[in-house]
């Protein structure tokens, strides 16, 4: 290498950073998706929060489309986004599974009673280890589960209108059209 | 009105900061010594308009003035006063007022403090701070500006994010900000001397007091946003590898290797160019590091503001601060001269090899907090670069580090004997075997290779330092002689021992707590025992408590050490007010060679059962105990008597012109 030129190489490595984080600008950082997107649900059986003897696990995800949706009750987002839920449970008629995650029973309960009840079952993850177990960072998060179990996609983040319209329902129907 | 003021005093110091961008550089081209005179008023009155701001902002806060979009969305009426006061900065638009402000301070600084250089290097150097001001107070005026007001006002603000409040975090931004700003002084000084084309050993004096302080300050301010994660965040972790994390990571392996690289260019005349590309990058890396954070290009538990046209705004102003110095460098660096030669056993063979080492890692952290960008620019699917990939990393490299810190300071400059020094070292590195093959013990290594090679470097940093502070006080006369030296002329000498022992402290520490660390996770019941490492904790049973701004569970626990009772912890779940998640407040028994650590989980049951997580977390403290020896270090390098007598030598030997341009 010529002389000059080692002196052009710091400049050549920055220029191809910057298109980099030029390209990395125009990608939402939410769509970093979760690693266990193509893998199946984890496995995890876990009381209902209505009634402490009936179950939920992993095995109710299968046959299905559903979407796995993460919550707890003082949380804002997640209650910004309940009206949006309501909607889609009525609209698509697809299964909504709620995981209540490290919630208070009395305040969950409370808030379904007020805000109405958009989930088919809701799994009640008192301490937060099957939300471990799902990588769950933060609520509200949607997982989006194919027929066959898998994860085929991860909501980060409150879903509104226009998640749903733009981002989920166009994978549920999709997968509902998948055999 | 005051936040108007606030506003107007911002763009006050736009227009100071593009004046002073300008005259005193073109004064110094053509000599006029009124342009480049201006340079120091000038640099003053940035700082007290920028101070101004912020002091503006702060009195929105502590009044409880919501009708400013920033104080509303960042603080509430209930919040403690010391809170309001770190609210300032505990979000997007007022840690940019911060930045700017003190990039003013440390420029106000350099005008202050550095009468004993020739004008023309000051007029650069308070120039080129100018250049980067006008990005920032550009970038806040424009996509971030802190005073703007919301009206309906609300009638109470939503509140600081609850993580943030805390001690260690309201002292924690301002400390890193000083480390990576205070770059900017080192920066400035580099771009003013490939301006000047005057590279040499006074150009590298100059510079090496500043890069020290803001490397100091850096250490002091990852090592508290590490203690503040440790005990904030309820996992007892220390380091996460967080892009945030890393952000700040790398302009320190860089700065470190510029204040090694520095003293090589100052004492040799070496390394020159490569001096002055550690210069910028250590800058570009602190920059880059704000990019990464207020972009959200990269998602990270620090992610507090993502907003894209704030993302472009910095990504242009990236390019033309690094770039254009960048150009800069590929002008003008090729024409320097390569300075003192030196052989292959030599103080400066060893300089480089770490300084490469420091680079090399900064690249490969770069690359591993890049990676899932990259994967995904390249269409080779997605990826997570995680906890392993980092760890694996650093074992990779950083043993090598240790191993040549051993041997540098003790290596002659220019050329030395392998034999003498092998003379010297062989005690030093026969008990470093001895303790490495000690620690080999299962006994005492539990099976991890790591242990004894964590154990061995920290012997062998420790051993041969000693050898050094032996061989250097040989030759003096007896303890006064000793004592004539620590107070004399060598204070960076003995600033170099501390730093390089904190180094060794901070081995120990991540190694021991790394694989020695006991972590538990458990369901007591109120009066139940749990066994930890040796210590017991009897649960008492958890108590609602009410704070200013949250509702808090307190748990209560009695911490044995065999039959006697050691401390009662009193770990706290909390709600804040205003809602969001509860915040974990973990109790911790600190103590030199362990912490006992204690955090809340949930409340399992009616009864009073609570999940929780035990910690033993041996020789943690010696991770912050070496960054302060560090940081010690740097200060007394710094009180060394040489800074203060090179000012005068300058001003005696003052050769560089005002029109002093292109002498190379």
């Amino acid at each position: 290498m010529s002389k000059s030129l080692r002196f052009l190489l710091p400049l050549a490595l920055f220029v191809a950073l910057v298109a980099l984080l030029f390209f990395g600008l125009g990608t939402d950082p939410r769509k970093v998706p979760s690693p266990l997107v193509g893998k199946p649900v984890p496995q995890f059986t876990l009381p209902t929060l209505q009634d402490p003897k009936r179950t939920v696990s992993d095995a109710d995800l299968r046959g299905q489309v559903s979407l796995v949706n993460v919550w707890f009750s003082t949380c804002v987002s997640c209650r910004a986004e309940h009206r949006q839920l309501m909607a889609i449970a009525k609209e698509s008629g697809v299964q909504i599974v709620g995981l209540n995650w490290k919630d208070d029973k009395p305040d969950a309960l409370q808030m379904l009673r007020q805000f109405g009840n958009p989930y088919h079952v809701v799994a009640f993850d008192e301490d937060g280890r099957v939300g471990i177990d799902w990588g769950v960072y933060g609520a509200p998060e949607t997982f989006v589960i194919d027929r066959k179990g898998t994860i085929r996609y991860k909501q980060i983040g409150p879903i509104d209108q226009a998640v749903w319209q733009e981002t989920l329902r166009p994978i549920v129907d999709q997968l509902k059209a998948e055999s | 009105m005051i936040p108007e003021i606030g506003h107007f005093a911002l763009i006050l110091a736009l227009a100071l900061a593009l004046v002073q961008a300008i005259f005193p550089l073109a004064g110094s081209f053509t000599g006029s010594r009124a342009w480049m005179g201006m340079a120091r008023p000038l640099a003053w009155g940035q700082f007290t308009f920028t101070l101004l701001a912020l002091a503006a902002l702060g009195q929105a806060f502590l009044t409880d003035d919501f009708s400013v979009a920033y104080v509303a969305h960042n603080s509430n009426s209930l919040l403690p006063d010391m809170y309001k006061v770190s609210a300032v900065w505990g979000a997007h638009e007022g840690s940019l007022l911060l930045w700017a402000t003190l990039l003013a301070a440390w420029g106000a600084a350099v005008a202050t403090f550095s009468r004993a250089l020739p004008l023309a290097v000051i007029a650069r150097v308070i120039s080129v701070q100018g250049m980067v001001s006008i990005g920032f107070l550009l970038f806040m005026l424009l996509t971030s500006n802190p005073f703007d007001r919301i009206f309906p006002m609300p009638p109470e603000g939503r509140d600081l994010n609850p993580l943030l409040q805390d001690f260690g975090l309201a002292i924690h931004p301002p400390m890193l900000y000083m480390g990576y700003v205070g770059f900017s002084v080192a920066f400035a000084f580099a771009i003013a001397a490939l301006i000047g084309g005057r590279l040499d050993a006074a150009w590298a004096r100059w510079s090496r007091p500043w890069t020290t302080v803001a490397w100091i300050f850096l250490t002091i301010g990852i090592a508290l946003g590490s203690w503040w994660a440790y005990y904030e965040l309820g996992w007892g972790g220390w380091w996460f590898w967080d892009p945030v994390e890393n952000a700040s990571l790398m302009p320190w392996l860089v700065g470190t290797a510029l204040i090694h690289s520095l003293a090589v260019t100052e004492k040799r005349g070496a390394f020159k160019s490569w001096t002055v590309l550690l210069a910028i990058s250590a800058f570009s890396l602190s920059l880059l590091g704000t990019f990464l954070v207020r972009s959200g290009v990269l998602t990270s538990v620090h992610a507090f503001a993502t907003d894209p046209t704030r993302g472009t705004f910095i990504l242009i102003f990236l390019c033309v601060v690094i770039g254009g110095s960048l150009v800069l460098y590929a002008w003008r660096a090729p024409s320097v001269s390569t300075g003192g030669g030196f052989t292959l056993v030599s103080r400066e063979s060893f300089l480089l090899a770490n300084n490469l080492l420091l680079t090399l890692f900064a690249a490969l952290v770069l690359f591993g907090t890049l990676a899932p960008l990259i994967y995904e620019a390249m269409a080779w699917g997605k990826i997570s670069v995680g906890f392993p990939w980092f760890n694996m990393m650093f074992l990779a490299v950083m043993p090598f580090l240790a191993l040549f810190m051993g041997i540098g300071h003790l290596a002659r400059w220019k050329q030395d004997e392998p034999g003498r020094l092998a003379r010297q070292l062989w005690i030093a590195f026969a008990l470093s075997v001895a303790v490495t093959a000690l620690a080999f013990l299962p006994g005492i290594s539990a099976g991890h290779a790591t242990v004894p090679l964590g154990i061995g470097l920290a012997a062998w940093l420790t051993f041969s330092h000693l050898t050094g502070l032996y061989e250097r006080l040989r030759h003096k006369r007896g303890l006064r002689g000793a004592l004539a030296d620590l107070t004399g002329n060598s204070r960076s000498y003995y600033g170099m021992l501390l730093a390089h022992l904190g180094v060794a402290v901070l081995i120990v520490g991540i190694t021991m707590v790394s694989h020695f660390g006991v972590e538990k996770d458990v369901r007591m019941s109120p009066g139940a025992s749990q066994e930890v490492a040796g210590y017991r904790f009897q649960f008492e049973g958890a108590q609602a408590v009410n704070g200013p701004n949250y509702r808090a569970h307190r748990g209560r626990f009695l911490v044995f050490e065999g039959d006697r009772q050691i401390a009662v912890l009193e770990p706290e779940k909390r709600a804040y007010l205003t809602g969001g998640m509860p915040m974990t407040e973990a109790a911790i028994l600190p103590g030199l060679t362990r912490d006992l650590y204690v955090s809340l989980g949930e409340a399992v049951d009616q009864q009073g059962d609570w999940a929780l997580r035990l910690y033993y977390k041996p020789y943690v403290r010696w991770i912050w105990l070496g960054a302060i020896f560090m940081g010690l270090g740097g200060l007394l390098a710094l009180s060394d008597r040489r800074y203060r007598t090179a000012k005068q030598r300058v001003q005696a030997g003052d050769t560089i012109g005002a029109a002093g341009t292109a002498r190379i």
